[in-house]
């Protein structure tokens, strides 16, 4: 196994977070989540010590977190954007919002600006299919935005 | 309850609670307070009222007054004008776009009409939090009817006579399934819950736990009392956290009223409920997938038989039920089997709940008796197409879905006649498309779907789908040829009778039915490389008519790659090399001098 390099305390979190769930492989998923909850990802030292405290393989782990959209291995920016590419945002117009907020922001769906201020992700339908096309920002919701709203919603959060 | 003389009802949904409800929710309550109302009018939050183009929704009882699009400003003025005085406040009502009436209340509104709630026959009533108003409106009679007057197959056999049938879109005949499980024997058996709503485009499922999560652990007690297990599994999406929240307050009120756990209700019956939580994946809706998703695995679906009823969740008999399903039980066995079978049509009874939403203009949630047509659904309850354009398909059935047209809008809805015409009943999304949509975008919009959530165990599933959203792109590339066509239907077909899993037997369908219904728009792709509706950007250019442009600088202005040239009050030029097709020009322009060709 790789040598461990997050610091202590991060790792008696990871210990605690497994043990709560009786170090049961079966828990996988539910670690995960909670894991996630805890340090914003699941990045590969996270997944050995999982692996190693529930005694699955890492593999086996890797191979649960790749599987599942939800679960990400890199960290999101401060502020997450979410577009909503549910197929009611999509007719009206999601996908140019996302092109949008791509090309003012430089870059690509599911990373993060150098700066670490932003991300960029999409989600399968909020359910606010009345607002489409909506946007989430955190715990913000942005209902019918245009592509020409995007470069405003951006400067809320630059400055 | 009697002590209040009124009651508020605001909109607790995601789609209203994303604008502003909860505020509306405390300005209400400070103005009660501020006239000493508190004790007199009740405010409470409650799950979707379905009219989500509208809201957030206010209600007020016992009037029955139906406000609409309220912010948190208003509240003032609603205690002020309607609770002190009495008088409606006019400009938050709902005007009928065609009869130009302001409709008060909202049976006599469109959209309500030609609804039957019986699976959302709470939410937008009661409040999901109290478990007393849940009883209040005959919340666990069912089960205690099915507990002290029923033996287990009696309940079977009133849930097979109801013709009750799989909401979450197989449509497998509901009471047949608990008989399979009930018939095997075990030690341990478990009663499943799918609230893995992955349809993106439906959120009934996520309204009903939001709204009335009580009649989801009511049918699954009911339903752990025929087969005999005393464990039930919600599996709930984690992207749902308001469902979440709401689920575990009521099997928390459910545990502290003796309606979950041991001995309920003194019938020796025990029965308990947990939650498991899935992290996107729309194969785990496959219910063998979502079996191994709450073994901690990956949710990859195995071939069945052994169905789950023999050997599900840890090796275990297992029954899996939607949502939906779930929410229609305590009603069968409380008003009936020869009740609920008197609605909808022979083969389908009852209702369905559909998430009504695209280019339309009354986006929502509805529930229908089965054998509604699709027309009844769009014009009546929908109120047409939105800014007066023309229908030109409805999807239903979501990813597995298809595009049924104009010619099929007299089709009664249910599970047999949208799988006749090539679609399928789903979940229940449907989403309606007006002339702007180019169907070959569409189907390839699902398709770019399914090959994300493909879950790769199967061959003509995982690259199947792949080289069918290739060729759909090189076709809205302008790359395509007539060949190609033959291709997509060849290899659609393979992938429907090869894939192991109800994902990759349907996900050809918006393939195969937007070419049986959009021929002449495939082939004016691949023939003339044109896109007839103007969304294909790769066909399509944006210029200006220097007849019609005056020269304003407008559209300059707003390019956001400054690719429009010409000075004040001389016609302007787009450089097409530059231009990024963002559409941004022609909607600023004032003069109708920016078209696509």
């Amino acid at each position: 196994m790789a040598k461990i390099k997050l610091a202590k305390s991060k790792v008696d979190t990871l210990v605690e977070i497994c043990k709560s769930f009786d170090n049961d492989g079966a828990e996988l998923i539910n670690v995960l989540h909670k894991a996630q909850e805890t340090f914003g990802y699941l990045p590969a030292e996270v997944q050995e010590i999982i692996a190693r405290e529930l005694n699955v393989s890492v593999a086996h782990v890797y191979g649960v977190v790749t599987f599942y959209s939800f679960f990400s291995m890199v960290p999101k920016g401060e502020f997450p954007i979410s577009i909503c590419m549910g197929t009611a945002c999509y007719v009206r117009g999601a996908e140019k919002v996302l092109e949008e907020f791509k090309r003012l922001l430089d870059v690509p769906v599911g990373e993060t600006t150098e700066d670490g201020k932003f991300s960029i992700s999409c989600l399968r339908c909020v359910g606010a299919c009345g607002l489409a096309p909506v946007v989430t920002i955190g715990e913000r919701v942005y209902g019918r935005v245009a592509a020409g709203d995007v470069a405003d919603i951006i400067k809320e959060y630059q400055s | 309850m009697e002590k209040y003389k009124m009651h508020i009802l605001i909109c607790g949904g995601t789609g209203c609670r994303a604008s502003a409800s909860e505020a509306i929710q405390n300005n209400l309550q400070d103005a009660l307070k501020a006239k000493g109302l508190e004790e007199e009018v009740q405010v409470v939050m409650t799950g979707c009222f379905g009219f989500c183009e509208k809201g957030p929704i206010v209600k007020i009882l016992p009037d029955n007054t139906f406000y609409i699009e309220v912010k948190p400003e208003d509240a003032e003025e609603i205690i002020e004008e309607h609770i002190i005085k009495g008088r409606k406040v006019m400009r938050l009502l709902y005007t009928d776009p065609e009869k130009k009436e302001v409709v008060s209340d909202s049976k006599h509104m469109g959209f309500y009409k030609k609804q039957i709630r019986i699976a959302l026959r709470n939410c937008g009533f009661i409040n999901p939090e109290n478990i007393d108003e849940y009883i209040a409106t005959e919340g666990y009679a069912a089960l205690g009817k099915c507990l002290t007057e029923m033996t287990p197959q009696a309940v079977i056999d009133e849930i097979k006579e109801s013709g009750l049938r799989g909401r979450g879109g197989g449509g497998f005949p509901t009471g047949l399934k608990w008989e399979f499980a009930s018939k095997n024997e075990a030690d341990q058996k478990y009663v499943v819950c799918n609230a893995d709503e992955g349809d993106p485009g439906a959120f009934m499922d996520r309204s009903i736990l939001e709204g009335d999560p009580h009649s989801v652990l009511e049918a699954m007690a009911i339903c752990g009392y025929t087969m005999g297990a005393d464990k039930g599994l919600i599996y709930i999406r984690a992207e749902y956290p308001l469902a979440i929240d709401r689920l575990k307050v009521a099997i928390k009120q459910a545990r502290e009223y003796g309606l979950l756990g041991n001995d309920i209700l003194g019938s020796g019956f025990n029965f308990d409920v947990e939650m498991r939580y899935g992290a996107g994946a729309f194969v785990c809706g496959e219910e063998t997938a979502l079996i191994h998703s709450m073994e901690g695995l990956r949710g990859e679906p195995t071939v069945k038989p052994p169905f789950p009823a023999e050997s599900g969740y840890n090796g275990k008999p297992t029954n899996v039920n939607n949502v939906e399903t779930f929410a229609n039980i305590p009603v069968i066995i409380n008003k009936g089997a020869g009740w609920f079978n008197k609605i909808g049509t022979e083969k389908s009874t009852g209702t369905k709940v559909f998430a009504l939403a695209g280019k339309i203009n009354n986006v929502g949630l509805i529930e229908v008796p089965m054998g509604t047509t699709l027309r009844e659904v769009i014009y009546e309850i929908g109120g047409g197409i939105k800014d007066g354009k023309k229908f030109k398909a409805v999807q239903t059935g979501g990813p597995s879905g298809g595009c049924l047209t104009e010619k099929h809008l007299d089709t009664p809805i249910d599970f047999d006649n949208l799988l006749a015409v090539g679609s399928m009943m789903g979940s229940g999304g449907m989403i309606v498309m007006d002339e702007d949509d180019c169907m070959v975008s569409v189907a390839k919009f699902y398709l770019d779907f399914t090959v994300e959530e493909s879950c790769g165990k199967c061959t003509p599933c995982r690259v199947g789908n792949k080289r069918l959203y290739e060729l759909l792109d090189k076709i809205t590339e302008g790359k395509g040829t007539k060949e190609d066509l033959d291709l997509l239907r060849n290899l659609s077909t393979v992938i429907k009778d090869t894939s192991l899993c109800g994902l990759g037997q349907t996900s050809p369908n918006p393939v195969l039915s937007t070419i049986e219904n959009f021929y002449d728009e495939y082939i004016a792709h691949v023939e003339e490389h044109k896109c007839p509706s103007g969304q294909c950007k790769a066909l399509m250019q944006y210029v200006i008519d220097p007849e019609l442009c005056v020269g304003c600088t407008l559209c300059a202005r707003n390019c956001p790659v400054d690719c429009i040239a010409g000075d004040r009050k001389e016609a302007h030029i787009i450089d097409t090399a530059k231009c990024i097709k963002c559409g941004a020009c022609m909607e600023k322009c004032k003069f109708n001098a920016i078209s696509i060709q």
